[in-house]
């Protein structure tokens, strides 16, 4: 009844003022589009080593159902793909295909490293295995554990969701100081 | 496993078939049966065991490679012959020196072995001769040396303990 008088402008003074404050809500457009960012994060169907198993129950089963938190449609061309969970160790062999992967993912893209291996080698202080896939990704969220809970990876998840919508300090390239290798738009 | 009695029978029989200078010694150890061969004549005996009229030894389960640092010559080529007939294996195994480390290839024999000499050439630096396909199969192909020779270093990057840590001053930097 209101929101009839509202567009028929019939609505004055004190009435109008409390119904707009109600109704309307104001927000930058950085904000707006970072929220569809963050609830619509689309996971690269792609497994390394044993976190996979954990990775996939987490991201694509009923039981933890991460679609609550908007991140469950597992993309299998990165072209579509914006978030990378490495889940597993990273060896040297397969390190520069990753790298190809990630630069074939659209801006703004992410990275989660899932469990030990791929934030610390783990247990494989070794020649064949990368010590730490920062070594040649920009890696946002490290997620312990060997394999991690599923309640760690999904918070794992939230955190990059508030680091989407919070501070753009927070972003890869303030942290690796990677100003100006921003792709094109 | 053959007995030990068996394995001399064998090791008799393969002396005959193959050429003396074949059999280099047998080992019978906790049950189990052990084969020493002249690496130039491996594939002659492990072809012998699988044709032969009184040798099973049809199936070859799995090839490894070994570095007996110290001893020379340093490594070794280890076939784990299994016989599905009399439910028994049997192992042959040969030694080759770092120098020249080559033994002839059994792919031709057993097709299985195609992937493991390539792990053990990709490990060891072991060459084997007649392999349709000799790459390295799990480090990268431009990889230099053969990690699992003992002499190579494990590599990785030193890991802080409580111990060590006097020893690594300013890590963190």
């Amino acid at each position: 009844m209101k929101a009839q008088q509202l567009l028929r402008g019939e609505l004055e003074g004190e009435d109008l003022e409390r119904e707009v404050e109600q109704r309307l809500l104001f927000t930058k457009f950085e904000e707006a589009q970072n929220w569809a960012r963050k609830n619509a994060l689309f996971p690269l169907g792609f497994g390394l080593a044993c976190c996979a198993i954990e990775m996939i129950t987490v991201v694509g089963s009923p039981r933890n159902d991460l679609s609550r938190f908007g991140a469950e449609v597992i993309r299998f061309s990165p072209r579509q793909a914006d978030l990378l969970i490495l889940s597993g160790r990273v060896s040297i062999k397969m390190a520069p295909i990753i790298r190809r992967l990630y630069e074939q993912m659209l801006e703004p893209k992410w990275v989660i490293a899932m469990g030990a291996c791929s934030s610390s080698a783990g247990m494989f202080n070794n020649y064949a295995v990368v010590q730490g896939a920062d070594k040649f990704l920009p890696v946002d969220v490290y997620v312990p554990g060997c394999p991690p809970r599923p309640e760690a990876l999904i918070y794992g998840i939230m955190k990059l969701q508030d680091q989407i919508m919070g501070d753009p300090a927070m972003g890869w390239r303030e942290r690796y100081r990677a100003e100006g290798t921003e792709e094109v738009a | 496993m053959p007995d030990a009695t068996g394995l001399e029978l064998i090791a008799q029989r393969v002396r005959e078939k193959v050429g003396d200078e074949a059999v280099t010694g047998t080992l019978y150890y906790r049950r189990h049966a052990t084969l020493d061969v002249a690496p130039s004549s491996v594939r002659d005996v492990i072809a012998y065991l699988r044709d032969g009229e009184d040798e099973p030894w049809e199936r070859l389960m799995s090839v490894h490679g070994v570095d007996y640092l110290p001893e020379e010559p340093r490594l070794g080529v280890h076939y784990e012959l299994l016989s599905m007939e009399r439910a028994d294996r049997l192992n042959v195994r040969t030694r080759v020196g770092t120098d020249e480390p080559r033994v002839p290839s059994v792919v031709d024999l057993h097709p299985t072995a195609d992937f493991q000499e390539r792990e053990v050439f990709d490990m060891f630096g072991v060459v084997f001769d007649g392999h349709p396909d000799m790459r390295r199969i799990l480090m990268p192909e431009d990889y230099e040396g053969y990690p699992q020779r003992r002499d190579f270093p494990m590599g990785g990057e030193p890991v802080i303990y409580t111990y060590n840590e006097p020893q690594l001053p300013r890590w963190y930097d």
